[in-house]
């Protein structure tokens, strides 16, 4: 009797210890939960969430302070793979949030004074320019944030539309012929 | 001669209806009063327009350059100005309009000097450099650039196959060329094995051309194969015509030049040929013109034609007719403007009537039969991925294989229910390719958003120490002032030294220049000097007693 407990303990022990040393050993640096929320979110850096950028914003809805329907680029699309992520029910952006088509920024070369404002405004460095000289936006690395208009002294900056190409052009979702005909 | 063939899996047999245009030969087009060509008519970057508005060009002059790797040139059709360079409607599925250059025809179709080549004295590097500049891109449908697939890079390329299976209904412009120019076309695949190095070479053809192997046999040298596949559609597929002759199967997600297979659509050998050894570049192809039209067969076409110019052509169209249709019936697309020109990738124009395509039947729903499965050439689940597709869960769409989906139309066509599979795919493969352009630009911008972050934080630093290192030597110069007595540090003493040496130095300077014209000066100058003198005098005392 004494013995088969002390063997079981033994054994217990054992496998106990082997147990312990694997989930050190072997243990899986699974992915923070803010890089997960981070590579949902669209990268505009345009804070319309109330952060100061994505980041701030993947880190604050890690935290739970903030929610997940504040991010308007990211459209309704955002929100419901942030909710599957988070195992949380999908919900309609926050007030006053709208998605907007996606744009990029056009500087008006005639009015622009070359004040350098917007540079500093600019997120991403999608701006070249330099003082007193005319200033420019690298279209393709734009992300559409809007942050450079309200710096700008002579309102030279406006958003424009991308519009849809040959290139950028996507089928659309089949018609469904059986609910045109019920 | 005694080639294995292999069956794929799947396929279906649909009514050919080949009769229609291969009875007459090709025809010539004539020169129409103006073209429409568009910079983008290859998979990849659009040409660049290398012409302005005003210009004059020749018959085959280039008109846009390849820009990029993947891309390839655009050359003029005829002579003629251009007229302009802009947006007009082009054969798309989308009805969009993109750049192309217009050219007013001025009728006297003038050529530039073509320049043959000598290409097998030729290495097939500056060969490959030469298809680039003239245009050459795959014309079975893919219009993937020529020159990027002759090149074997490191997979080395043990068997070339010419696909002249031609699988897809209505379409007969493969058949007519191969009838009519087989020892043209010979030489051009001749030119493709020198390129590309390698031994075996075949030609599939599907059994229901019996005309066209005649003609490819009896032009093909011994060591080229010409062999009569199954008709079965799609047998005519890069893929499905691979697997048939060699039974060699393409991996998933791979290209044939994978497994060591080249494949090339009969019509690019044909104007290889035409590029190389008579230097004419891309500027025409053959397109077959068919359906509810007076005069349905195939024409030699200059590329950038618009539309309606061939189906005048071709007798115009008969009353009745519902719409047109590029390509074939399983994998074309609607046209949606006439004025659309003709590009390298189109090679049939079927314009139709209510007999022949009927109105699409309502959808139902699926019930699970399995058909598509069985007719699908590319051994897909068919059923799976269109359900994932209609509920836009797209990863698991994915999942299942849909980038292996060739599109080819079997599934829709054996549908019991009617439901347009194909659709499905290429709209959840389009939203596919936009999320992931999204993300492409999203980790952009995060990376150049922390670089900023990253750029301040630095500057920031960068201004701290600077201040810092002032602060220290403003700070260090007052403690010397202010103690005299104080251990004054090596820099500063001989600062001080460089400093008196200066100093003595323009004293010395000072002393040793001596005044000029001071002699025999009239009295009213010399007083004049003289108060100079003494102001200066009083200015030397009071700054010294200043100091």
């Amino acid at each position: 009797m004494i013995s088969a407990i002390l063997v079981m303990a033994a054994i217990g022990l054992v496998l106990g210890g082997i147990l312990g040393w694997a989930s050190i050993k072997f243990r899986v640096q699974d992915d923070p939960l803010v890089e997960k929320i981070d590579a949902i979110l669209p990268q505009t850096q345009c804070g319309q969430c109330g952060f100061p950028g994505c980041k701030p914003y993947a880190e604050a809805i890690a935290k739970g302070e903030a929610d997940i329907n504040q991010c308007p680029p990211g459209g309704a699309d955002g929100v419901n793979r942030l909710a599957e992520l988070l195992g949380v029910e999908p919900k309609p952006l926050g007030e006053g949030l709208e998605a907007k088509p996606k744009s990029v920024a056009i500087i008006d070369e005639n009015t622009c004074i070359g004040c350098t404002l917007c540079i500093q405004a600019c997120p991403v460095d999608a701006i070249i320019g330099a003082a007193k000289q005319m200033h420019v936006i690298v279209a393709s690395q734009c992300t559409g944030c809007e942050l450079c208009l309200p710096p700008c002294p002579v309102d030279c900056i406006s958003m424009q539309v991308i519009k849809e190409d040959v290139v950028n052009w996507k089928w659309r979702y089949p018609i469904h012929m059986m609910k045109r005909a019920a | 001669m005694n080639q294995k063939l292999y069956t794929f899996n799947g396929g279906v047999h649909p009514d050919v209806h080949k009769a229609e245009s291969n009875a007459t030969p090709i025809r010539t087009m004539p020169l129409s009063a103006r073209y429409v060509v568009p910079m983008r008519q290859h998979i990849g970057e659009p040409a660049r327009p290398v012409v302005a508005v005003g210009d004059r060009v020749l018959r085959g002059q280039m008109i846009g350059a390849a820009e990029g790797y993947v891309s390839t040139a655009v050359h003029a059709p005829t002579s003629g100005r251009v007229v302009a360079i802009e947006a007009c409607a082009v054969p798309h599925p989308s009805g969009l309009f993109d750049l192309a250059v217009v050219i007013e025809a001025d009728g006297e179709d003038q050529a530039i000097a073509y320049q043959p080549l000598d290409w097998r004295s030729l290495d097939p590097s500056a060969l490959r450099n030469r298809m680039r500049d003239m245009g050459l891109a795959g014309l079975g449908g893919a219009v993937f650039p020529s020159y990027i697939k002759l090149n074997p890079g490191a997979q080395k390329i043990h068997t070339l196959i010419l696909n002249g299976a031609e699988c897809e209904p209505w379409i007969t412009c493969d058949d007519r060329l191969m009838r009519e120019r087989a020892p043209e076309m010979l030489r051009g695949i001749e030119i493709m094995r020198h390129a590309l190095g390698c031994q075996t070479v075949l030609i599939g053809i599907e059994d229901n051309k019996p005309e066209a192997l005649a003609a490819m046999r009896a032009a093909a040298p011994a060591e080229i194969e010409v062999v009569a596949v199954p008709t079965m559609y799609p047998g005519g597929g890069g893929k499905q015509l691979t697997y048939t002759l060699t039974g060699v199967e393409t991996p998933t997600g791979g290209r044939s030049t994978d497994v060591g297979i080249q494949v090339f659509n009969v019509g690019t050998a044909y104007s290889l040929y035409r590029a190389v050894e008579i230097g004419e570049p891309l500027i025409s192809r053959v397109v077959t013109l068919t359906g509810h039209v007076a005069q349905p067969g195939n024409f030699e076409v200059r590329i950038g034609t618009p539309l309606a110019d061939l189906i005048s052509a071709g007798g115009g169209m008969l009353p009745g007719a519902s719409g047109e249709i590029i390509g074939g019936p399983m994998m074309g697309f609607d046209l949606m403007d006439l004025a659309a020109p003709v590009t390298k990738a189109v090679n049939c124009l079927i314009v139709k009537n209510p007999k022949f395509f009927p109105i699409k039947p309502i959808e139902l729903p699926c019930i699970r039969c399995g058909a598509c499965a069985r007719a699908c050439p590319a051994d897909l689940q068919p059923f799976e991925m269109y359900w994932y597709s209609r509920a836009k869960d797209f990863g698991r769409a994915q999942g299942y294989n849909l980038f292996d989906c060739i599109e080819c139309g079997c599934c829709s066509y054996v549908c019991p229910s009617h439901i347009p599979l194909v659709d499905y795919f290429r709209f959840a493969k389009s939203e596919i390719w936009e999320r992931e352009r999204e993300k492409r630009a999203a980790d952009l911008a995060r990376s150049r958003h922390e670089f900023k972050a990253f750029r301040l934080e630095r500057e920031k630093q960068e201004k701290a120490e600077k201040f810092a290192k002032a602060a220290e030597k403003s700070k260090a110069a007052a403690s010397s002032n202010a103690d005299p007595t104080a251990p004054a540090d090596p820099d500063a003493e001989k600062k001080k030294a460089i400093l008196q040496a200066a100093l003595e130095r323009a004293q010395k300077a000072k002393e040793s220049v001596a005044p000029k014209n001071t002699e025999n000066l009239p009295p009213r100058v010399q007083k004049e000097i003289d108060e100079i003198e003494a102001r200066r005098a009083t200015v030397e005392a009071t700054t010294e007693t200043k100091e």
